[in-house]
């Protein structure tokens, strides 16, 4: 199932598409059933279909307001007002160079560690200003936690890939540490794996497998928002399988915030979906919406592949 | 001419060299593309020839000047030579205060430039922002790596010995060493910082570590095999000067070890050029023994730094496979 397969269709069957997999996926126990919780009634694509449910209301974690961000004189990024949901994952589609991933650097101040980057306009979690003066960018990175493209697991073990950020922020009794590692690589669906070689290299592992321990490395600082820039864009469809449905999960937890290429993933793992080309954000709404009836004939355009 | 004969020379060249079995049984391509390809078979041969023939006079020197300090100097090499002081007004007897101060000097320079040199490498690799301070920083670096061996000689005795007066001494020698390698150490280290992968550091960022822990606890680690091949090969070019320590640390004549860091040392390098030009009726054993000793001490700690860097390498490629 590529992108390039569903060029020529319409949205309304691009958004058809998506769904035999994701109704597939969901008739699977949940990793939050067998844990013994029970999934709370979220919006679906399956709810197009008449069987599902409303979504619940849901407060904004993260709103941006009319944020710009300069690499020295090119503005990458042309005055952004957008809200993330709490508990929801958010995704964000767009052609290469259309500012996606530099909105998603801006909502951690990792757009800072690049030298001649300027960040106007303001970010609010949950209505603090994370720009305003007198916020450290540590700490709000601590909140903030970040899933990279490339699956970057340090050259150590594997638990202290995972203990890594606890240790950063002070916590040094082993017992402790130990609890947070197994907790996370369960939230990340890596536990079974590796519980019986958490002191193997981390770079032993498989592609897919170190992303895993990326999202639980970033998981083990406890942040409140988990932003994924095209995470899955570097592995396997299988991986990348294991990883969407990571997604649904974690999104009971965390607000998620993810980039990607793929609309066929923007559209099975999101509630809501922005557009962006060339720094600004044509549109935004529903996942649903935007798949189905998009307003924007951009918006059109670019998700039945008439360009990007 | 060349430009004319493109496409057939091209087709000649691509099936000489990729199939010439099938080649040579290829009616469609001209006679006179095949002249040419044999032409540049040729010319082909006679470069390769040129070039290795050059990179093997690369190797004569050295071979010429090993065999001659062999040849010279092994009769002298003993273990008394090794371990007794010179006697006889340095025409015969051992080296060992040489030996022993030329360690010390390394030593004591490698403890005041490493600090430092890698201080300044990591600071210029993760801190520096692109602006007229880095770049002046980046220019002194520079520039002191190209200031000849005895202006800092001169320097060292104008600074440490005379106006800090440290004296004739290690301390002085040592200092004056340290200023010569610092160039390289920061060097290595900036550039090794740079090689650490740069999304280890932005996922460490992205923990929400700071700077200071990124550096100390990702960036360090991941640096330290090139960091320490470079201080090595530094320290083991620190080792055989003689223009820097002339004035600063070495001593004429001094059979016995020094007792403190601010008394002088005889050193190595030193020692042979006191050999070779102030001791008449010199024996020439002892002479080529000492550059031997020298020499074999720097080849030793290059050869160090060389196996060092390349199990670091192999462990780490172990770790990404």
């Amino acid at each position: 199932m590529t992108e390039r397969h569903e060029c020529g269709r319409p949205p309304s069957e691009l958004a058809a598409a998506a769904l035999p997999a994701a109704a597939e996926r969901r008739r699977e126990p949940s990793r939050a059933q067998l844990d013994g919780r029970t999934a709370p009634p979220r919006f679906s694509f399956r709810s197009s279909t008449g069987e599902a449910s409303k979504p619940a209301p849901a407060e904004a974690k993260l709103r941006t307001e009319d944020l710009e961000v300069w690499y020295g004189p090119v503005r990458a990024l042309k005055g952004i007002t957008l809200e993330m949901a709490a508990n929801r994952v958010t995704a964000l589609i767009g052609p290469s160079g259309c500012g996606k991933s530099t909105f998603l650097r801006a909502l951690d101040r990792m757009n800072e560690v690049i030298p001649g980057v300027r960040t106007t306009g303001r970010v609010l979690l949950d209505g603090q200003d994370i720009y305003a003066p007198g916020v450290d960018p540590v700490e709000v990175r601590r909140r903030v936690g970040m899933v990279f493209q490339r699956p970057n697991p340090f050259p150590f073990s594997v638990f202290d890939n995972v203990a890594y950020g606890p240790r950063r922020h002070g916590v040094t009794s082993r017992s402790e540490l130990q609890a947070i590692v197994e907790r996370s690589l369960k939230e990340a669906a890596l536990w079974d794996e590796v519980k019986d070689r958490l002191r193997a290299p981390a770079l032993e592992l498989s592609g897919g497998q170190q992303q895993r321990l990326c999202i639980a490395r970033a998981l083990a600082v406890r942040p409140e928002v988990l932003l994924m820039d095209e995470p899955a864009s570097a592995l396997d469809p299988i991986a990348t399988g294991r990883i969407e449905d990571l997604l649904t999960e974690l999104a009971r937890s965390y607000t998620i915030v993810i980039v990607t290429h793929n609309m066929q993933q923007a559209a099975r793992v999101s509630d809501s979906t922005g557009f962006f080309l060339d720094g600004q954000l044509i549109e935004f709404g529903r996942t649903e919406e935007i798949f189905t009836r998009p307003r924007d004939p951009r918006t059109e355009a670019y998700i039945t592949g008439r360009f990007g | 001419m060349s430009r004319s004969f493109k496409p057939g020379g091209f087709g000649a060249l691509r099936v000489s060299s990729v199939r010439p079995l099938e080649g040579r049984n290829q009616p469609g391509l001209g006679g006179g593309a095949s002249r040419l390809a044999a032409a540049k078979r040729v010319r082909e041969r006679w470069v390769f020839g040129l070039l290795g023939l050059l990179s093997l006079a690369a190797l004569l020197p050295l071979a010429v000047i090993l065999s001659y300090l062999v040849v010279g100097g092994l009769p002298a090499l003993s273990w008394d030579f090794l371990t007794r002081g010179p006697s006889n007004m340095m025409r015969s007897g051992g080296i060992f205060p040489a030996i022993a101060g030329t360690f010390f000097l390394v030593v004591g320079s490698s403890l005041a430039a490493v600090p430092l040199g890698v201080a300044g490498g990591l600071y210029l690799a993760a801190y520096a922002r692109p602006g007229l301070f880095t770049r002046l920083i980046r220019l002194a670096v520079g520039n002191l790596a190209g200031v000849p061996s005895v202006v800092y000689g001169l320097f060292g005795l104008s600074l440490f010995v005379l106006f800090l007066r440290l004296g004739v001494s290690v301390a002085a020698g040592s200092l004056t060493l340290a200023l010569l390698v610092l160039p390289t150490v920061i060097a290595a280290t900036e550039e090794a910082a740079r090689s650490v992968p740069v999304g280890w550091r932005h996922a460490s960022l992205a923990l929400g570590a700071t700077q200071w822990a990124t550096v100390r606890h990702v960036v360090l680690p991941g640096a330290l095999p090139g960091i320490l091949t470079g201080v090595i090969l530094a320290v083991s070019r620190a080792a055989g000067e003689t223009a820097p320590i002339m004035f600063t640390a070495a001593a004429f004549f001094l059979p016995r070890l020094p007792t403190s860091p601010f008394e002088p040392v005889m050193a190595l390098p030193y020692h042979l050029y006191v050999l070779s030009t102030e001791v008449a009726r010199a024996d020439p054993a002892v002479r080529l023994g000492t550059a031997l000793v020298l020499l074999l001490l720097v080849l030793g700690l290059n050869l160090v730094a060389l196996t060092l860097r390349a199990r670091l390498r192999a462990r780490r490629r172990g770790e990404i496979v």
